[in-house]
């Protein structure tokens, strides 16, 4: 069986983390290592009046206690920034490492302990004694946008107020239209629930003045710069940072959070390796949260139903304080796709982001893409049924025509290739969406009502082509770094600074080596994820990874190609010109001349016989790729449920999707990642909700009252791609880790509306919990009563 | 968790002595309650009493009743072909507490001692006019139950065991709240020669009850059509993030309903 491109090799790393043998951070110890425990608020907004812990250093075991007035140091930092309307600058307040004077959610880190055992430290941090002076806790965006303060001198209590798109066309069309179609949308808050919580060891080498850092990171060396240039201001090749084995990270393991930071700079102040991993409740309150937004939308209707405006004005709750990349969230990466799969000639929208007294919010698995296609898919649901047209014949007329590509949007992207028909045709075949009709009657005759709904999405993949990101407001490069190391035998290395945390690299990048190189996969191998031991990378985030690493993987082989061709050319007294490779052998084209890849392998570190005054020995590449677009996967899911009217309880009994995710390496793979984005995405429709009491209190902080979803809320998946390959990398891939938390909730949501719209149901809100199901029914039924 | 020293009693007035000479001590029986919160440091007891060798497991015919020992695992109990043949309906409760992890922990006894409001089992006891042996009276299941978390044992005392009555017919329907699976509603419906029992778990602001206005319906007519002509008030329900108290109120008639077709 081939290993290559488009073989559903199965995954290599499997047999270590299906056995239990997989090496986590805190699976890792270092001699005399200590324990960190972080005393956190448990008030959501406090002025605090004092902190003393006099009581709690003199405790068992302790080592150090520290507060934010013992920090010398800077805290997280913001990167990315948008201008505001009015031209000036997104307001990015301090983060302190430990609270200082103030806390602004509860959980905020207010005093650690070290002590020699996890328990002493728990123990000592109960005699820490903090008097708050408390303060309105701010919960929602309605508070939050009425003059709350909680960083001070932040007007309006917003980080920022940004636009994008033309106001004045929009508003034209919106005037002119035959037809508005206007819907508000929340995009319920999640918490993003990796297995593996977070966790760090950092150990401070007093000999050499540096510092190792293991810690959960989906991107170790924007933590390594982080650490260094930003927050302790030291030579950041005194920090190493490696992210061993992690246990998923969904967005959430992006940023440098202050526990890693405090570890890392308390352990030279104790000169002992610290570690800290959070417990469940922990992770609840501190990784940051996703998605909640408030989105207004109005759709404009000319009279043959084509779209001719969208106006959105969306009000996003980023938290107590602007984590790293919670600004372009909202913005750029949600603004920006509000043209979704259709030619839509004005579109002006407006963000702005408040802080509240919550866990800060930032990117989770799609990060601002799922809110920019639930509430355009929605809207369109909506439209289609006031005009009185079928939802999937609704959006057929409003897709960009297949002949449009390159196309560019009202909202500053510019689609390369797509072909929206075919992947709306196939997922309307495989539900069998031609007898739906038989099917709810059927239903019906059970009591059920039974309803379909359609999602078509394209989401900006590939993140990101630097200049763009740039201009944009990113404060960091989008490229991806890959070195190849062949070995003198044969065998490759491959260094990335993509990090996988459950993405299956050493299977999908190996498979590249192999189509390339004609080398079996067994013999690659991958490294990643240690700042030392790969060139600088940007990690793994925003379905990156193989569209950008990937590709920076094949140019670094392409390289190792070239070089080869040359060595082999020497090798059979031929010109470099006239060699050809193929499937790991070199043939000199018009004679019988062949050399094995392995022969000139072992030439370049045996250079006996080799081109010494040419050719440098060795054969090892590096190369740098840096994206000149972004990618546009794109597809339509088709959900098919059925709701019990005497509980409100959904049942999803049929789920089509059909994605274009570009050319496939490794197609199994691909059908995992849409699996569990599906499952995310119906976790946040029928589940999942961060639920916060008036008083910043997260009533949702553990699985007795967070709802994951379970094997058993599933239906299993029917999954299918197109394919118009990438036109602008070598590879021609898309991206695929993100889609189906992307595609999902509006497929769900408005499948459940189809269902209910007999009883006159227009509207639901995510979760559509069975209560809010169910209540839905009674209020129509009330409303047809009257 | 903050540390504690364990004592393994032999049998039950053993570990009602050790209780006394604890400062506060606790009965440690499957610990599916007692160590996560042990573990959240939202208890702090100086002794746990171990009871698991107090020989308190086992399930016996009792000719009209059923007794099965305090210490007997959910597991247990769904798989003892004692209970399904005398009362398959308890066998499919205790078969849908929890997870498997949790049925091979978990106590029959530790249930009814805790009272959680969700739990399962106080609608059995209830519904099949249980009574629960202690090591120092017989307490009928009415007198039993106190309210959320409340029960009529003392501090010297332990339960041994619980005798549930053969009904000519039950069933337990429950609705699992989504993300614990502890019921959100559970009713217990056990039709007895002399009249019908309903017992409702995870709903009321007292924990496990009795509905009356159910079961004198269903005592005339054991059908559908009677649970509709009640009209379960809300009043005295629990609302919170998961359900409301007129949600609740919907649950009860609707698990009512299907325990009575089933």
């Amino acid at each position: 069986m081939s290993e290559g491109i488009g073989a559903s090799v199965k995954r290599k790393e499997d047999r270590k983390f299906l056995t239990g043998k997989g090496r986590y951070t805190d699976d890792i110890n270092r001699p005399g290592q200590v324990h960190a425990h972080f005393l956190r608020s448990d008030v959501a907004h406090a002025n605090i009046k004092s902190i003393n812990t006099k009581a709690a250093s003199a405790a068992a075991g302790v080592v150090a206690v520290y507060t934010g007035e013992d920090i010398d140091v800077g805290g997280p930092i913001c990167g990315w920034v948008v201008p505001n309307r009015d031209g000036s600058a997104t307001h990015e307040p301090p983060h302190p490492l430990l609270a200082k004077g103030k806390v602004r959610f509860v959980g905020d880190a207010v005093a650690v302990v070290i002590a020699e055992s996890l328990q002493q430290a728990k123990s000592a941090s109960e005699l820490v004694e903090v008097e708050y002076e408390e303060l309105p806790a701010v919960v929602d965006l309605e508070t939050a946008s009425a003059g709350a303060e909680i960083h001070e001198g932040m007007a309006e209590n917003r980080y920022f107020d940004w636009e994008l798109g033309d106001e004045e066309a929009t508003d034209k069309a919106l005037k002119s239209a035959s037809r508005v179609v206007k819907l508000t949308v929340r995009n319920n808050r999640l918490v993003p629930n990796p297995m593996e919580p977070r966790a760090a060891l950092a150990e401070y080498d007093d000999l050499n003045d540096s510092y190792t850092l293991y810690t959960t990171s989906q991107s170790p060396h924007l933590t390594r710069l982080v650490l260094a240039a930003f927050m302790f201001q030291i030579p950041e090749s005194k920090i190493r940072v490696v992210a061993p084995d992690v246990g998923g990270g969904f967005g959430a393991k992006i940023y440098v959070y202050v526990e890693e930071a405090v570890c890392t700079w308390a352990s030279k102040k104790i000169k002992r390796p610290i570690k800290w991993t959070a417990d469940r409740t922990q992770a609840f309150l501190t990784d940051a949260h996703g998605r909640d937004h408030i989105n207004n939308v109005q759709l404009a209707l000319d009279s043959n139903n084509k779209i001719i405006g969208l106006r959105v004005d969306t009000l996003a709750n980023l938290g107590g304080y602007l984590s790293a990349f919670a600004v372009a969230v909202p913005t750029y990466l949600h603004g920006t796709l509000l043209s979704g799969l259709y030619d839509i000639p004005a579109i002006y929208t407006n963000v702005k982001g408040y802080a509240t007294t919550t866990t800060p919010v930032d990117a989770y698995r799609g990060a601002g893409r799922p809110e920019a296609t639930y509430l355009l898919e929605r809207v369109i649901d909506q439209a289609a049924r006031e005009v009185g047209m079928d939802q999937a014949e609704f959006r057929r007329l409003n897709f960009i025509p297949k002949d449009a590509f390159p196309y560019q949007t009202a909202v500053a992207l510019q689609y390369d290739t797509g072909d929206y028909e075919p992947a709306l045709d196939k997922a309307m075949e495989m539900i069998d969406y031609k007898n739906f009709e038989s099917r709810r009657s059927e239903a019906s005759k059970r009591g059920k009502y039974r309803g379909i709904g359609v999602s078509s999405y394209i989401e900006a993949c590939g993140i990101a082509p630097s200049a763009v990101a740039g201009a944009l407001g990113g404060r960091v490069g989008g490229w991806e770094s890959a070195s190849v190391r062949v070995d003198p035998t044969g065998t490759i290395t491959v260094t990335t600074g993509a990090h996988s945390h459950g993405q299956g690299h050493a299977t999908t990048f190996a498979q590249i080596v192999t189509e390339k190189l004609g080398v079996p996969n067994s013999s690659v191998e991958l490294v990643h994820g240690d700042s030392d031991r790969s060139p600088f990378g940007m990690g793994t985030y925003g379905s990156r990874s193989l569209a950008v690493g990937g590709v920076a993987i094949s140019k670094a082989l392409d390289k190792v190609i070239e070089k080869s061709k040359k060595i082999a050319a020497h090798l059979m007294e031929a010109s470099a010109d006239d060699v050809e490779f193929k499937e790991g052998k070199f043939t000199v084209s018009g004679t019988d001349k062949e050399t094995a890849f392995g022969e000139v392998a072992l030439a370049a570190y045996v250079p006996h016989n080799y081109p010494l005054e040419t050719l440098e020995p060795g054969l090892e590449e590096t190369a740098f790729y840096d994206p000149m677009n972004f990618t546009y996967p794109a597809g339509t899911h088709i959900a098919e449920v059925e709701v019990d009217p005497t509980t409100g309880v959904v049942e999803i009994v049929d789920w089509a999707a059909c994605d274009d995710f570009g050319n496939l390496i490794n197609p199994m793979i691909v059908e995992g990642q849409v699996h569990g984005g599906i499952a995310q995405g119906i976790g946040q429709a029928l589940l999942e909700n961060a639920h916060y009491d008036e008083n910043g209190q997260l009533l949702t902080a553990s699985y007795m009252d967070y709802c994951m979803p379970r094997a058993d809320d599933l239906p299993s998946f029917k999954v299918e791609c197109t394919n118009t390959p990438c036109t602008h990398n070598d590879l021609g891939v898309k991206g695929c880790g993100e889609a189906g938390a992307i595609a999902s909730p509006p497929a769900l949501i408005n499948a459940i509306i189809n269902a209910l719209s007999p009883l006159g149901v227009s509207d639901m809100s995510m979760p559509a919990t069975p209560e809010t199901v169910w209540r839905a029914i009674q209020n129509a039924q009330a409303r047809a009563a009257e | 968790m903050y540390s504690t020293k364990i004592v393994k009693a032999e049998n039950s007035s053993a570990a009602v002595q050790a209780i006394g000479s604890s400062k506060e001590g606790k009965i440690l029986a499957g610990g599916m309650t007692l160590i996560p919160t042990l573990k959240q440091r939202l208890a702090n007891p100086d002794c746990l009493i171990d009871i698991s060798g107090c020989g308190l497991e086992g399930v016996e015919d009792k000719g009209s009743s059923v007794r099965i020992g305090a210490m007997t695992k959910h597991a247990a109990v769904a798989e003892s072909s004692l209970v399904a043949k005398a009362i398959p309906a308890l066998a499919d409760l205790a078969g849908g507490i929890g997870d498997r992890q949790v049925r091979n922990r978990g106590t029959l006894g530790g249930s009814v001692a805790n009272n959680d409001p969700a739990a399962c089992y106080p609608s059995a006891v209830m519904a099949l006019d249980g009574t629960v042996h202690t090591n120092k009276r017989d307490i009928s299941a009415d007198d039993f139950f106190k309210g959320m978390f409340e029960t009529a044992l003392e501090e010297d005392e332990v339960i041994e065991a619980v005798s549930f009555k053969k009904p000519e017919k039950a069933c337990y329907m429950k609705f699992p709240n989504p993300a614990s699976r502890y019921a959100m509603v559970g009713v217990f419906v056990a039709k007895f020669s002399d009249g019908v029992r309903v017992a409702v778990t995870g709903a009321g602001e007292e924990g496990v009850f009795r509905h009356s206005d159910l079961e004198s319906a269903l005592s005339s007519n054991f059908s559908e059509e009677a649970v509709s002509g009640v009209e379960v008030s809300s009043d005295g329900l629990m609302s919170d993030i998961h359900a409301s108290a007129d949600y609740r109120a919907n649950l009860i008639g609707e698990m009512t309903k299907r325990a009575v077709s089933s």
